[in-house]
């Protein structure tokens, strides 16, 4: 019997009543007194000099009141990379500065060189189309071979695109080049993984306030994690202290990764706040988001594979090239590193992995984690290549993979890429993924199929990702420069009702329902009382945000170790107000009581007492209830699962349609399964959207060509299945007082592999003999590829 | 994006020549075009108002001629910039083949565009470039040459072709 609330309900999403009943407020739906709007002007093309900015007509149009441009942020910082990544030889990566406004060159076509200030935005748009701009075009690094073996460089002062040349394990790479050169057999697979616009349905948007009477400045904008774009903004660019600015991050619409950098807009409309006393507002519009939120994704990978003569994996060997575009994002240089080449042994028990990563630095927009971020690119790369093995060899490919996962027995389990599994169980998610896919219908599925014309192809996936982003201590020894815990404060306000202040970020994760369950459940009372705040540098504790599937496993379980504190304290309240010893009371059901008694307070009465301390013992009891908890992860989380789905693809177009999909998940313990199940629906989503229809194309020019929906093809209702979705299999995370994983990124992790297995099955059914094909997979490639076979 | 076509115009190849040089005959056959000076010694100089997919602007342009051998063969390059809206640049290498009467004129356009027309038009590029060709040379013909034998059948043929010369000028 499914429970109707606290841990393990599917308790309707609270914030959908007002997401559904236009309620929500968004950046740009604030409005100030005195608001004024900012501009941008963007460069045209990839790469330039800038040999003059003439504002003096815009400066003179009707409801100007002020012009940036890169010289007025020459002396401030810049928004520097969060990880620093040595390249195999010991030296550091290079950093280029990444400044406010492009000063002296213009690195991308979108890169901002100037901003107007106007009273109206329609103003300010007409004047930056008058700002004479004098910038010669350059030619353009593009493609991520050219710009490696080039003399045209996108950072000049560093003599080189080349950002880092990483060897992850380097101590292996003797022992697996061994174990290649020795093998029975050896699977080479080259592949793409296509670069990405994250999309999300609200553009950034950003607006400053500045009092000059008290120094403060307060901006709302689009961020999954307002403390650190304060902390960016504070320590690195402007120099502000945090104490007198204020980061709030209102309802934000989608994020995937996009929203978590600091970006130059930010800044600018902080200055400008400043410098005209009055609030200043930047809405993106689409063709901006396009242009400048980070794209994800965009590495080009050949990765090989060792196997002895019964199937066993011996070694995973991947040179990636990984695009970072004009300027190092925020975390741009870990996503193809450590959260990329730790994978890189995937669920198996292979003995040997060797990564090398090369970042390259290119005319395009800065590319930094996207849902997945490095995990998706190690599964696809993985699953790709073992899936080619599998029909080099005759061999099964379930049969192959069940033969080389880790077995439950074997945990915690040392994965060969530097990772400590600490649970799971990959058989038992393909045994459920047999199940609910009934794959024991597929031979009569195909039949069907191919009676009405049409190729019907299985593929299937396991996965694995590092979640629950991070263990502080083991990331600060990989190059991290922030810890990665999270935060949260509970307060019980004296009439019994609760505000939870967390560090996470809510963007469509469900937490402001999500949360309130697990606090309800460990003090028994009704999670309707409890309300979770977030998203206010002001409010809530230093927290580090939402991203990398962390806020339940890292944010939920610092509130777990507040609720703790609170109940310790409450105890002592209860014990004080029932003359009995602190060790002697029980809380169950919102009710404290001496053990072995009927004496007993509710959880309400308790806690207008810690308000209304007429009585109290100070020296042992300080009055209030409240308690705030910083939790750092002992390690990363697992999340593990099994992936299968059918597409029937037609021969005679080469369109592909997803038919089924099933998705067995081990996300630990589940705290809502509802929302859990919204997740992965989502994560399939983009997924899918990947492997069939996205992609962003620049020219050799660096022009981006995919830049509206009219180009970038988005997934739609129509173009994916009904999806079959489980849960059931979760083995507890060990580590977290939760027991729980993350599921956030899952569908997206998994899903591009089984797509793109699938389709390569349906062609070899047809007969022809196609071993790969880049995402996404188009009809134009899928008939491409089966003409040319 | 590349553009390789010929057309046969009916003039002679110093008719037409001179006609390719002369500022007001581009003016009155470059679609869109609204003002248009300088000579093919020192480049012209050009205002286009163009309408690429979803993308309107007002072009300002600068154009060059060079490697000129009269009169069969001239390149011209160029570039436009159409402000918010991004700017198409490139060039063409023109050559001119008598026959006959007629004159058959070959092109080789090299272009490329960037900004907005870039993000919005890439796809309608192509047969926009194409539709912007065949427009410049259904004008020139109808301004330098001739009028074909069997139009000249249908109208009287030197009234047509003032008013089309007109018509463009002022439209």
């Amino acid at each position: 019997m499914p429970k109707d609330s606290g841990i393990g309900a599917a308790t309707l999403r609270r914030e959908d009543v007002r997401f559904l009943t236009g309620k929500g407020q968004y950046s740009d739906d604030i409005n100030l007194f005195g608001q004024v709007a900012a501009v941008f002007a963007r460069s045209t093309v990839a790469n330039g000099k800038i040999n003059s900015i003439d504002t003096t007509t815009a400066a003179a149009m009707p409801g100007v009141l002020a012009i940036f441009t890169g010289e007025d942020f020459a002396e401030v910082g810049g928004n520097p990379a969060g990880w620093l990544i040595n390249s195999r030889d010991g030296t550091p990566m290079h950093e280029p500065k990444r400044p406010v406004l492009a000063h002296g060159k213009v690195r991308h076509v979108g890169d901002a060189y100037a901003a107007v200030i106007a009273e109206t935005a329609e103003q300010a748009q007409n004047a930056v189309e008058a700002i004479e701009a004098d910038i010669e075009e350059l030619p353009a690094v593009v493609n991520m071979k050219d710009a490696l073996s080039g003399s045209n460089f996108v950072h000049d002062e560093i003599g080189t695109n080349q950002c880092f040349d990483w060897g992850w394990i380097e101590d292996n790479r003797a022992a697996t080049d061994a174990a290649i050169k020795g093998a029975h057999h050896v699977t080479t697979l080259e592949l793409v993984n296509n670069r990405l616009v994250p999309n999300a349905m609200e553009p950034r948007c950003s607006m400053a306030q500045y009092n000059s009477a008290t120094d403060e400045y307060v901006l709302h904008t689009t961020s999954q994690n307002p403390h650190l774009t304060r902390l960016l903004i504070s320590a690195f660019v402007l120099g502000i202290p945090e104490n007198k600015l204020t980061v709030i991050a209102p309802d934000v619409g989608g994020g995937f990764g996009s929203k978590i950098y600091h970006y130059g807009e930010e800044a600018l409309v902080l200055a400008a706040a400043k410098k005209l006393g009055r609030p200043v507002k930047w809405t993106a519009n689409r063709t901006e988001a396009f242009l400048t939120d980070a794209h994800g994704r965009d590495h080009v990978t050949k990765i090989e594979l060792a196997l002895d003569a019964e199937g066993n994996f011996l070694a995973f060997r991947t040179e990636t090239m990984a695009n970072v575009g004009a300027y190092l994002s925020n975390f741009s240089t870990a996503t193809p590193t450590f959260l990329h080449g730790t994978l890189m042994a995937g669920n198996y028990t292979v003995p040997n992995v060797y990564v090398n990563v090369k970042a390259v630095f290119t005319n395009t927009a800065p590319v930094d984690a996207y849902r997945g971020a490095g995990r998706p690119e190690a599964t696809y790369s993985l699953e790709r290549v073992i899936d080619k093995a599998a029909r080099e060899l005759g061999m099964d490919p379930i049969a192959l993979r069940r033969k080389n996962f880790v077995k439950p027995d074997q945990y915690p389990f040392a994965s060969a890429a530097g990772l400590e599994y600490d649970s799971g169980n990959y058989d038992a998610l393909m045994d459920k993924m047999e199940e609910v896919a009934d794959l024991a219908g597929f031979a009569a599925r195909r039949k069907e199929s191919e009676a009405k014309g049409l190729l019907r192809g299985f593929g299937v996936n396991a996965y694995i990702e590092a979640c629950g982003i991070a263990p502080s201590n083991l990331v600060g020894v990989l190059g991290s420069r922030v810890g990665l815990y999270d935060a949260a404060t509970v307060r019980v306000n004296a009439t019994g009702n609760l505000s939870v202040m967390v560090g996470a970020h809510s963007h469509g994760q469900g937490h402001e329902t999500a949360f309130p369950q697990v606090v309800a459940e460990m003090l028994g009372i009704d999670a309707s009382v409890i309300d979770i705040v977030h998203g206010d540098t002001s409010k809530i504790p230093f927290g580090m945000g939402t991203y990398g599937s962390r806020s339940l496993a890292v944010c939920g379980s610092a509130v777990v170790r507040a609720t703790e504190k609170i109940i310790n304290k409450a105890k002592k309240i209860a014990a004080h107000m029932l003359e009995a010893s602190d060790a002697d009371i029980e809380l169950k059901e919102g009710v404290f009581s001496v053990a072995g008694t009927d004496r007993s307070v509710s959880f309400g009465e308790v806690a207008l007492k810690a308000y209304i301390p007429h009585d109290f013992p100070l020296e042992d009891i300080e009055p209030g209830l409240e308690e705030t908890a910083f939790y750092d992860p002992a390690n990363f989380t697992y999340p593990s699962g099994a992936y299968c789905c059918e597409v029937e693809l037609d021969p005679e177009t080469g369109k592909v349609r997803v038919d089924r999909f099933a998705a067995v998940d081990d996300f630990g313990n589940v705290i809502n399964p509802m929302i859990v199940t919204g997740q992965v629906h989502g994560g399939l989503g983009q997924g899918i959207g990947q492997a069939l229809l996205e992609n962003t194309t620049y020219d050799e020019n660096g022009q981006l060509l995919s830049a509206s929906y009219m180009d970038y093809t988005m997934p739609r209702a129509d173009d994916l299945p009904f999806y079959a979705v489980d849960h059931s299999q979760g083995n507890p995370c060990t580590h977290n007082p939760l027991g729980v994983k993350g599921c956030g990124e899952a569908g997206a992790i998994g899903s591009p592999p089984t797509i793109v297995n699938a389709v390569i099955d349906a062609m070899q059914s047809g007969g022809k003999n196609v071993t790969h094909i880049d995402m996404p997979v188009t009809p134009h490639r899928v008939w491409s590829a089966m003409q040319n076979v | 994006m590349k553009l390789s076509d010929s057309r046969t115009i009916n003039a002679d190849a110093s008719t037409v020549w001179a006609g390719l040089l002369d500022p007001e005959v581009l003016k009155a056959c470059v679609p869109g075009c609204t003002e248009m000076s300088g000579s093919a010694q020192d480049g012209f100089e050009a205002v286009v108002v163009q309408k690429v997919g979803p993308v309107k602007a007002t072009f300002k342009g600068a154009v060059q001629i060079s490697d000129m051998v009269e009169p069969a063969s001239l390149t011209i390059s160029g570039e436009g910039k159409g402000g918010a809206a991004g700017f198409a640049k490139g060039g063409a290498d023109v050559r001119l083949e008598a026959a006959g009467e007629q004159t058959v004129l070959h092109y080789d356009v090299e272009a490329k565009v960037g900004g907005k027309l870039a993000q919005l038009g890439s796809r309608i590029i192509d047969g926009f470039a194409k539709k912007m060709a065949d427009q410049f040379f259904a004008n020139f013909s109808d301004v330098v040459g001739a009028p074909a034998e069997d139009d000249a059948s249908e109208d009287a043929d030197e009234t047509a072709k003032k008013k089309g010369w007109l018509k463009k000028l002022v439209s």
